[in-house]
């Protein structure tokens, strides 16, 4: 699959939990500070809220959460990366942002079959990095959750 | 889709749609009125630019079309009679248009086939039906035809009449060159020069102008709330400026989103027209207010239910025109579609002068649909209310015009959506009236903030009715096992805490600084209970995104003017979550577990209310009442100092209805006569007041031996009374004669949630013969069965918490228990029945059947004699 990609894809990375992600530059709106987030009561877990980004209502996604992590113990600024989903504008909450990286498409490698079915479920490759290595995720698949857990 | 081509069609689309539309309500009006020759020359000149058009975007199929039914149409216009089938034909033939440009729509090329069939039958209209008919009046009357023709047109050739009056419709070259351009206003341009100019936008710009003024009034906000912190700013007074510029303009943006609600009736003419012929009614469709302006989303929204109405009113509502005259009223039936604005409501009202609603039929249908009981007597108010209940409709054959999947509880959803309420009018032989209230926009509403649990939340306006300081001693909030309950002048109010609803961390001491905001949504009210009352806002909603769309409490989100966000509770969803909306009588129930408990006691139900003794009324339920007697006190013995009556051949103990009721000294005395097999008891009561259709609520709970607790039934405090109490005062072995006689007591296992019913029932099964366990728990009940207990016969409730009736049932069946298992239930329909059948139960009976589950009780017991 991985040979028909052909080029150079810019990916917008960010850390999680000591482990650097990346999502592909086209998806990305935004990379903003959360200041004021509004809990919503009776939500996912995953979702810890909504915020004005701009004048347009932005719902807020934890990933750590998300990929079953504990909570962030940080006080530093929480940053988080502003995506459209079904014309919807999502943040996902992560701990740090990285750099903007230009990798080539071919050497995107398949997920190794014994990564844990919460991350692989959510992720659509992975790059060696020279010193790390950076889980590219889905970002549609990021937002396929809790269809049958919402609190009715 | 882009590129000029992909515009024009697009726009051409759109165009045609809305001519073709223009153009059936235009023909219907025309066949009521033949002469009117302005409107013939509208429909003419709008078919004939769609056909221009066609032939100049090169659509082939749609322009034969369209020219044939012109030839028609000049017909008309040449004075050839204006026949129903002639119309139909034409209509048929506008169909037909539209259902190509869907599908030029769908796949941008015009769908192949041929409309031949269509074509030709246009075409013999236009030549054999009217031709002959003018001519032979030319005939008699001997004016002249000027042109004759001598042989058929054939498609796409021009008839001389037509040749003539194209030359005098042609646009000038002015106009043409507009045309050509896809210009889409020449139609208004060339009827009416004085129609106002209007522009063509897509919905997305406006949106976006929406989003970006929100934005605008936003920053504005902020802005104002610095200066107002430096009271000597030199920004002051350009800020004003901005800000009055701003309030115009949002207002201006909120304008362009009004639409006339005639564009949401424009199809009903059609409708009407075409359902009086297929039902063969004369109908006539009124339309008043069609100017009233709303906004598009509100609009969108309502349009398929005022439809919906409609045709339900010529449908149902209206008689055939036999009747009519039979009933002494002019043939043709008139329904009357109104709109207009009242109080930032728009309301709109759809009435029909037929036969009005049949009150029999609805309620035959609503106990066939398990909706009530058999014995229930809802007000007629009520079951005019059931009509908007899922499942509901008593039309008797399936026309094509009802049974289309839509009933009117899809209507009500849709209204309640956005905010409306919905009421109905009915007088039999005379018609019916729906009145619909809906918001003028959903887009910016007033809203109340208030806060609870820390959180900041938005009420919308609209639903609140007022607003409780709790505090005050006036308005005293009282606690009934958990539920708060407040005394709001004549009623009690049901509350519901706003952070227990959320699940929001509740302050340790909610205090007496709370608030209870009242709020109605329909028939219902409630109050939520709320830390602070903050202030109102006008606030723009915005939906939440689809990830928290199930969360039905939250109808959306807005930003504040500090530029938070915050949510906007739905009222609808409020009341649904405490099942205020399934029927009115719920609205005093609660989510907390332990509160739901009495949700199936407050089903309406008949209650006999009297008196006796000092005190408030007191109430039973009529199930449990087997007679109301009246005895002559000189019949009364006494037989070791109680009084007895000799009754129906046996002997009847008398039991005062508490303590300082006594019998009459002369004279008749009333009796409430409670029997089970051959024994009865009869209860002493001053006098019985009436029998009232009311829920049952227990407000207050009684430690009185005898009374249940207190409610308020028709308005008026009673004390409900318990029935088991007073039964084996009666006779002492009421509860246990049967052992008495030496035959063991089948063991039966009730298990109800609801106290009420445990106390109810328990007693009748008992004087039933039955050895009763009561349990509040289906898994109390299973752990102890599991732990060795044996029943003959387990009846139990459906709908219960944690583990309902159906879920105890198959983890029965798992452990092997052979008991037969009644279920009881509020709700009974076949899909409840069947579910039950699944679960394997023996039965299913209504809860305050009585009767029906002592024989259900006995026919699971032939089933299986040896449980018995």
């Amino acid at each position: 699959m991985s040979k028909r990609l052909s080029g150079e894809i810019e990916y917008v990375t960010a850390w999680v939990a000591g482990q650097l992600f990346g999502i592909p530059i086209q998806r990305v709106h935004d990379v903003f500070e959360v200041e004021r987030i509004t809990r919503v009561p009776l939500a996912p877990a995953e979702i810890s809220g909504v915020l004005n980004l701009r004048g347009r209502v932005v719902t807020a996604l934890d990933m750590r959460r998300r990929l079953g992590l504990p909570p962030r113990e940080s006080e530093k600024k929480q940053m988080a990366i502003g995506i459209d989903h079904d014309s919807e504008g999502y943040g996902l909450m992560v701990d740090a942002m990285g750099e903007v990286l230009k990798l080539s498409a071919s050497a995107l490698d398949a997920l190794p079959i014994n990564m844990q079915r919460e991350w692989a479920a959510i992720s659509s490759g992975i790059y060696r990095l020279e010193d790390r290595l950076m889980i590219v995720l889905d970002v549609d698949q990021i937002l396929n959750f809790g269809k049958d857990t919402l609190a009715a | 889709m882009c590129g000029p081509m992909e515009d024009l069609l697009k726009e051409f689309l759109s165009e045609t749609n809305e001519s073709l539309d223009v153009v059936d309500n235009e023909l219907v009006r025309f066949e009521q009125e033949p002469n009117n020759a302005e409107i013939l020359g509208r429909i003419f000149r709008l078919v004939h630019t769609i056909k221009g058009t066609c032939g100049f975007i090169g659509l082939p199929r749609l322009e034969a079309l369209a020219h044939a039914a012109e030839t028609v149409m000049g017909k008309f216009r040449d004075g050839a009679p204006v026949t129903a089938d002639a119309v139909s034909l034409v209509l048929v033939t506008i169909d037909r248009l539209k259902s190509i440009l869907a599908e030029l729509e769908a796949t941008s090329a015009e769908p192949t086939g041929t409309d031949g069939d269509l074509i030709v039958q246009l075409e013999q209209m236009a030549l054999d039906d009217f031709a002959p008919q003018p001519a032979k009046e030319e005939i008699t009357i001997g004016t002249l035809s000027p042109q004759v023709l001598e042989r058929p047109l054939r498609p796409g050739e021009v008839s001389l009449d037509d040749l003539e009056r194209a030359f005098r419709d042609t646009p000038g070259p002015e106009e043409r060159q507009m045309q050509k351009r896809g210009d889409d206003r020449r139609i208004g341009e060339r009827r009416d020069t004085n129609t106002n100019q209007t522009l063509r936008v897509s919905v997305d710009t406006v949106e976006r102008l929406m989003t970006m003024v929100s934005e605008l009034v936003l920053t504005r906000n902020q802005l104002l709330e610095i200066v107002r912190r430096h009271s000597e700013s030199e920004f002051k007074a350009p800020l004003q400026r901005l800000s009055n510029v701003t309030a115009e303009l949002q207002e201006g943006v909120m304008k362009t989103r009004m639409q006339p609600i005639g564009n949401a009736w424009a199809k009903l003419p059609r409708i009407v027209r075409d359902l009086g012929n297929e039902l063969g009614k004369e109908i006539e469709l009124e339309m008043h207010g069609a100017e009233t302006e709303l906004d598009r989303q509100v609009l969108d929204i309502i349009r398929d239910p005022l439809t919906h109405m409609v045709r339900n009113s010529a449908d149902h509502g209206l008689e055939t025109a036999e009747e009519r005259r039979a009933a002494g009223k002019p043939a043709k039936g008139t329904i009357r579609l109104s709109a207009y604005q009242e109080s930032g409501q728009i309301v709109i009202e759809i009435a029909d002068d037929g036969r009005g609603l049949n009150l029999a039929k609805i309620h035959r249908r609503a106990i066939e649909v398990g909706l009530i009981g058999e014995e229930d007597r809802p007000a007629d108010t009520q079951l005019y209310k059931l009509i908007f209940a899922p499942g509901f409709s008593t039309a008797e054959k399936v026309t094509s015009v009802s049974g289309r999947g839509v009933g009117m509880d899809v209507v009500k959803s849709n209204i309640d959506q956005i905010g409306g309420t919905i009421d109905l009018k009915s007088v039999q032989g005379r018609g019916s009236t729906f009145s619909i209230r809906i918001p003028l926009t959903l887009a910016i509403v007033p809203a109340l903030i208030v806060a609870s649990g820390g959180e900041r939340f938005a009420v919308p306006q609209v639903a609140v009715v007022e607003l409780v300081h709790r505090g005050s001693h006036a308005n005293l909030v009282e606690e009934i096992n958990g539920a708060l309950v407040l005394r709001l002048r004549e009623t009690l109010l049901p509350l519901l805490s706003l952070s227990q609803l959320l699940k929001l961390p509740t302050p340790p001491d909610a205090g007496s600084d709370s608030f209870v905001v009242v709020m109605q949504v329909g028939q219902s009210m409630f109050g939520i209970v709320v830390d602070d009352v903050l202030h109102t806002e006008e606030i723009v909603v915005k939906p939440v995104s689809s990830s928290l769309r199930g969360i039905k409490v939250l109808g959306g989100n807005t930003i504040l003017g500090d530029g938070s966000v915050i949510l906007i509770l739905d009222p609808n969803g409020i009341a649904q979550s405490i099942g205020a909306t399934r029927e009115e009588a719920k609205i005093e129930s609660f989510v907390e577990k332990d509160a739901a408990n009495e949700e199936d006691a407050l089903k309406t139900m008949s209650l006999l209310l009297f008196r006796s003794g000092s005190g408030s009324c007191k109430a039973v339920p009529l199930s449990l009442v087997t007679r109301l007697e009246e005895i002559d006190v000189k019949q009364v013995e006494y037989s070791s100092g109680r009084p007895m009556v000799q009754y129906r051949g046996g002997l009847m103990p008398l039991i005062p209805a508490g303590d300082d009721a006594v019998l009459a000294r002369q004279g008749k005395q009333p009796l409430l006569v409670f029997s089970e097999g051959s024994r009865s008891v009869g209860l002493i009561v001053d006098q019985i007041v009436d029998i009232v259709e009311d829920r049952l609520e227990i407000k207050v709970a009684s430690d009185v031996p005898g009374v249940i607790g207190s409610a308020v039934v028709n308005g008026q405090a009673a004390e409900i009374i318990d029935v088991a109490h007073y039964l084996p005062l009666g006779f002492a072995d009421w509860f246990d004669g049967k052992t008495a006689r030496g035959a063991e007591k089948p063991k039966l296992l009730l298990v109800d949630d609801s106290a009420f019913f445990r106390d109810m029932l328990a007693p009748v099964l008992q004087a039933g013969g039955y050895d009763v366990m009561a349990l509040a728990s289906a898994k109390d009940a299973l752990s102890r069965i599991e732990r060795g207990a044996r029943f003959d016969f387990i009846v139990t409730d459906i709908d219960m918490p944690e583990l309902d009736g159906f879920a105890f049932a198959e983890a029965l069946r798992t452990l092997s228990s052979a008991a037969p298992i009644i279920g009881l239930s509020s709700v009974i329909n076949g899909a409840s029945i069947l579910k039950s059948k699944q679960a394997g139960m023996q039965g299913y009976v209504a809860k305050f059947d009585r009767r029906g589950l002592l024989h259900a009780l006995k026919d699971a017991a032939c089933e299986l004699p040896e449980a018995a």
